[in-house]
C-alpha cells in the first residue's frame, strides 16, 4: 500500500528560552508510515512529541531537520494539505460567523465551486445535526455544538486523509460515538485517519495500526495486536513501553 | 486569488458585525449634521470653516477604523487560534497577510465612501454645490493613503503581540508624518550638522502620507488635482504598501505559531 504520511528521520528542537540550558528536542528522528486506507492511532503520554508531529504535517512548525510529506509532497508546500483535513483538540473558530458561513468560507479556500459547496454544507450540517442552528453565530452555541462544528468543517473538501488531535476529548459520551461513526464511515470509504488520542480502549477499537511515541522517540509503531504482544491489552503494553512504574500509596 | 478574497470577506463580516465602525459613523454624522445647520447664519467662512472641522473628523475616524481593525487581525488569529484550522488548509502565509489587507482596505474603502457620501449630502443640500470629481479624488486619494497604514499597521502586527501597541505606534507615527511631513524638510534646513542630514534623509525615506491629504482642496473649492499627480501618487502608495507587505510576510513567514 502507498504510504500517504511519511516523515524521515524528522527531528524539532526548540530553543530554550533560558539560554543556560540546551535546545530542546521534541522530536528525535522521527520515521513514520502511514498508509493509504487505514486508521492509524499515534499514542504518547503528554509532551511526547504527537502535537509537534502534527504542527509539523501542518506546515505550523518548520521541521530541524529531516523531512515530511503528505501525498508524496512536502508538508512546507501548502498545496500538500489540499487533500486533508484537521480537526484541532479544541474549537477555534470565528465566533462572529454562522456555521454555514463557516463552512463556506473554508469551502473556498479549498476552491470548491458554488454547487459543491451547497451540498457539502447540507450534507456536512445534516452529518453533524446542526441544519437547526446553521444561521446562527457560533458563538451562540454550546460546546458540544462548536466542536460538531469543527467535525464539519474538516470534512468539508470531502478528504482522503484526516488528521485528528484527540478527536474525542471533552467531548459527551453522544460526542465521541458520533466520532468514532465518522471515523468508521471514512474508513469504510477508504479514507486514511491519522490520529492522537489518549483513550487507549477506542484506539484498540478502530485502529489498524498505532505508533508509541515517548519522549521524541518511537518506541513502537504495528498493528493493535503486535504492539499489544506480551500484554494483556494495549493499555498494559503502553504503560510497559513509557516505562511506568506503579507507586505504592502509604 | 479567491483564497485572498475569501479570506478578505471574513475581515469585512468582522468589521461590520462589530460596533466601532457605527459609534464612530454616528459621532461623524452628528458633526456633519452640524455643519449644515451653520449655514443659516450665511457666512461661507462659517460653512468652510465647520467644514474643514468635519473632514478632520472623518480623517480622524477613518484612520481609528483602519488602525484599529487591521492591528487586531494576525494577533485575533493567534489568541484565538483560528490561525491553526486556517493554516491547515491549503493557504500560504502570504496569502493570509495578502488578505487581511485586502479585507482591511476594502472595510475602510467602504467606510470612507459612507462618510464622504454622508458628508457631501449634508453640505452640498446646504451650499447647492457639490463638486463630486474633487470628491472623488479626496477619496481616492484618502484611501489609497490608508492602502499605506493598512500595510505598514500590518506588518506592526506580526511583531508586537498586543493590537494596542501596535495601534499606538502607527497612530503616532502616521500622525507625525501627517503633521510634520510638509516641514520636516525646512526644519532640516534649520539644524546644525548631522542633525540636518539625519533629518533630510529622514524626509526622502519616509511615506509621504500628506501629499494625499486633499482636505484644502475639498474645503476652499480649489478644483481637481492633476489626473498624472493623482496616478503618480497612486503609485508612490503602491510601492510602500507592498514594501510594507512583504516585510510583513517575510516576518510572518518566519513566525512561530506555537509559542
Amino acid at each position: 500500500m502507498t504510504a500517504i504520511l511519511q516523515t524521515q528521520k524528522l527531528r524539532v528542537e526548540y530553543r530554550s528560552r533560558d539560554f543556560r540550558q540546551g535546545n530542546k528536542v521534541a522530536l528525535n528522528g522521527l520515521d513514520l508510515e502511514v498508509r493509504a486506507g487505514e486508521v492509524f492511532g499515534f499514542l504518547g503520554p503528554n509532551g511526547a512529541g504527537k502535537t509537534t508531529t502534527m504542527n509539523v504535517l501542518l506546515g505550523f512548525v518548520p521541521p530541524s531537520s529531516g523531512a515530511a510529506s503528505l501525498f508524496g509532497i512536502d508538508v512546507r508546500q501548502p498545496i500538500a494539505r489540499q487533500r486533508i483535513g484537521y480537526l484541532p483538540e479544541l474549537t477555534y473558530y470565528y465566533k462572529f460567523l454562522t456555521a454555514e458561513e463557516l463552512l463556506r468560507f473554508y469551502a473556498k479556500i479549498f476552491g470548491l465551486t458554488h454547487a459543491e459547496t451547497d451540498k457539502r454544507i447540507a450534507e456536512l450540517l445534516k452529518l453533524v445535526e446542526l441544519e437547526h442552528a446553521a444561521k446562527r453565530p457560533i458563538k451562540s452555541y454550546s460546546k458540544g455544538m462548536q466542536q460538531r462544528v469543527g467535525l464539519a468543517q474538516s470534512l468539508i473538501n470531502n478528504p482522503d486523509l484526516l488528521i485528528l488531535d484527540e478527536p474525542t476529548s471533552g467531548l459527551d459520551p453522544l460526542g465521541r460515538m458520533k466520532v468514532r461513526e465518522i471515523i468508521q464511515r471514512l474508513k469504510e470509504q477508504g479514507k486514511t485517519v491519522f490520529f492522537s488520542s489518549h483513550e487507549l480502549g477506542e484506539v484498540e477499537a478502530i485502529c489498524d495500526r498505532v505508533a508509541i511515541l515517548h519522549q521524541g522517540d518511537l518506541k513502537a509503531v504495528g498493528t493493535v495486536a503486535e504492539v499489544s504482544a506480551g500484554s494483556n491489552n494495549l493499555e498494559q503494553s503502553f504503560l510497559k513501553i513509557v516505562g511506568y512504574q506503579p507507586s505504592s500509596v502509604s | 486569488m479567491s483564497k485572498i478574497f475569501a479570506l478578505a470577506g471574513v475581515v469585512i463580516k468582522e468589521l461590520y458585525r462589530r460596533k466601532d465602525f457605527y459609534v464612530l459613523f454616528v459621532l461623524t454624522a452628528l458633526l456633519t449634521l452640524g455643519a449644515g445647520m451653520v449655514n443659516f447664519f450665511h457666512d461661507d467662512k462659517i460653512v468652510r470653516y465647520v467644514k474643514d472641522i468635519c473632514l478632520l473628523l472623518i480623517w480622524v475616524s477613518a484612520l481609528v477604523i483602519s488602525v484599529v481593525t487591521t492591528a487586531r487581525q494576525i494577533p485575533a488569529e493567534r489568541e484565538a487560534r483560528t490561525i491553526f484550522p486556517l493554516l491547515a488548509k491549503p493557504v500560504s502565509r502570504a496569502q493570509v497577510i495578502a488578505g487581511k489587507f485586502l479585507g482591511c482596505w476594502l472595510a475602510t474603502g467602504v467606510a470612507l465612501i459612507v462618510f464622504y457620501f454622508f458628508f457631501a449630502i449634508v453640505t452640498g443640500s446646504k451650499e447647492h454645490f457639490w463638486p463630486w470629481a474633487a470628491y472623488l479624488e479626496a477619496v481616492w486619494m484618502h484611501w489609497v493613503m490608508l492602502g499605506v497604514v493598512i500595510a505598514m499597521v500590518l506588518l506592526g502586527s506580526i511583531y508586537f503581540a498586543a493590537p494596542s501597541s501596535t495601534s499606538t505606534i502607527t497612530i503616532i507615527v502616521v500622525g507625525g508624518i501627517l503633521l510634520l511631513g510638509t516641514h520636516l524638510k525646512i526644519i532640516a534646513l534649520q539644524q546644525p550638522e548631522p542633525m540636518q542630514f539625519i533629518l533630510t534623509l529622514f524626509y526622502f525615506v519616509m511615506p509621504h502620507l500628506e501629499w494625499y491629504d486633499l482636505r484644502d482642496f475639498v474645503v476652499y473649492d480649489m478644483g481637481l488635482v492633476p489626473v498624472g499627480a493623482v496616478l503618480l501618487a497612486t503609485v508612490y502608495a503602491a510601492a510602500w504598501t507592498s514594501i510594507f507587505l512583504l516585510l510583513a510576510w517575510f516576518g510572518f513567514r518566519r513566525k512561530s505559531l506555537t509559542t
